[in-house]
């Protein structure tokens, strides 16, 4: 497993370079993306449809292998069902996304060179968490799903 | 906030400037997502990264923190070389923590985020990922629609 921890920080290290090339730590550049009827930035369309051109196409691959090349199985997450809790908790998301011009990746690299306003983002994002696992824990919240 | 002058980013049709570099982004984040799922089996979305950090046991926290560290400080080094500075540091706080705490709270409910079900459960063909992407972008364009055209607010 120890290899597969180098390999952790390999793909951190591209994922998060990548972030940065593509300019999504730029709140102006998400908020520029979801203002449809402003100044409309595309930017976001063209990193996503890049990611997901990549994912589409290798993670059927991938998933062809009886286990991954560094562990025992592939752990993928188990749930199908689109219900409340999955639609209500993307619509809270997106709510914050829209908000701020912040998502948890984006986020935590604004947090590593120092924007201030990552600063502030960051902590409330993990209180946001935090608070959604008490009500969890408490049974106030819908049942959880894996992952 | 009102004196909070309103940034926007354009986004003309400069192909060498602007969307090479976020084409090239976005593979590179694949290229990431690929490689975590090839070597060590798991999902490259990074509120569940992050939030299985508390629960988890020592190897299963040991690459989520290395993940981690390896996003922030590459992207973080990264930032220092890309042209276009990070604009619009100065974001009302009350707002921005109420971002935050929204972002945290939906992503663990919803199990994800752009990363997770975007990247991810998009490459993977996942509906239930499909799904929770088009409610996301739905209620971010309603929330700046309103919050830049209907209140005015500078975000």
């Amino acid at each position: 497993m120890k290899a597969g921890i180098f390999v952790a920080l390999a793909s951190g290290a591209l994922f998060g370079g990548g972030l940065a090339i593509s300019r999504m730590t730029d709140r102006a550049v998400i908020l520029g993306f979801l203002d449809l009827s402003g100044a409309f930035d595309p930017t976001l369309l063209f990193v996503l449809g890049g990611a997901v051109a990549v994912t589409a196409i290798a993670f059927r691959f991938v998933l062809r292998m009886p286990t991954p090349a560094l562990a025992p199985g592939f752990q993928l997450p188990a749930a199908d069902a689109i219900d409340r809790r999955l639609l209500l908790g993307a619509a809270i998301f997106g709510i914050g996304w829209g908000l701020a011009g912040f998502c948890p990746g984006p986020a935590l690299v604004g947090l590593a060179a120092g924007l201030r306003d990552a600063w502030l983002f960051v902590p409330a994002m993990l209180a946001g968490s935090f608070v959604y696992r008490l009500l969890e824990r408490a049974g106030h919240a819908e049942q959880p799903g894996p992952e | 906030m009102g004196s909070i002058p309103i940034t926007r980013s354009s986004f003309s049709g400069d192909i060498v400037n602007l969307w090479l570099p976020a084409l090239l982004g976005g593979v590179l984040i694949g290229l990431a997502a690929v490689l975590l799922l090839w070597s060590i089996g798991r999902i490259a979305g990074i509120s569940g990264i992050i939030n299985g950090i508390g629960g988890a046991s020592g190897g299963d926290r040991a690459w989520r923190i290395a993940f981690l560290v390896g996003m922030m400080a590459a992207g973080a080094v990264v930032l220092q070389f890309v042209p276009a500075p990070p604009r619009m540091q100065t974001g009302a706080t009350p707002l921005l923590l109420v971002a935050g705490f929204l972002v945290g709270f939906g992503t663990r409910m919803g199990n994800g985020c752009t990363s997770g079900h975007g990247v991810c459960g998009l490459g993977r063909l996942s509906w239930r990922s499909l799904a929770a992407v088009l409610t996301f972008m739905a209620t971010g364009i309603g929330t700046v629609y309103v919050m830049r055209h209907v209140l005015g607010v500078a975000t």
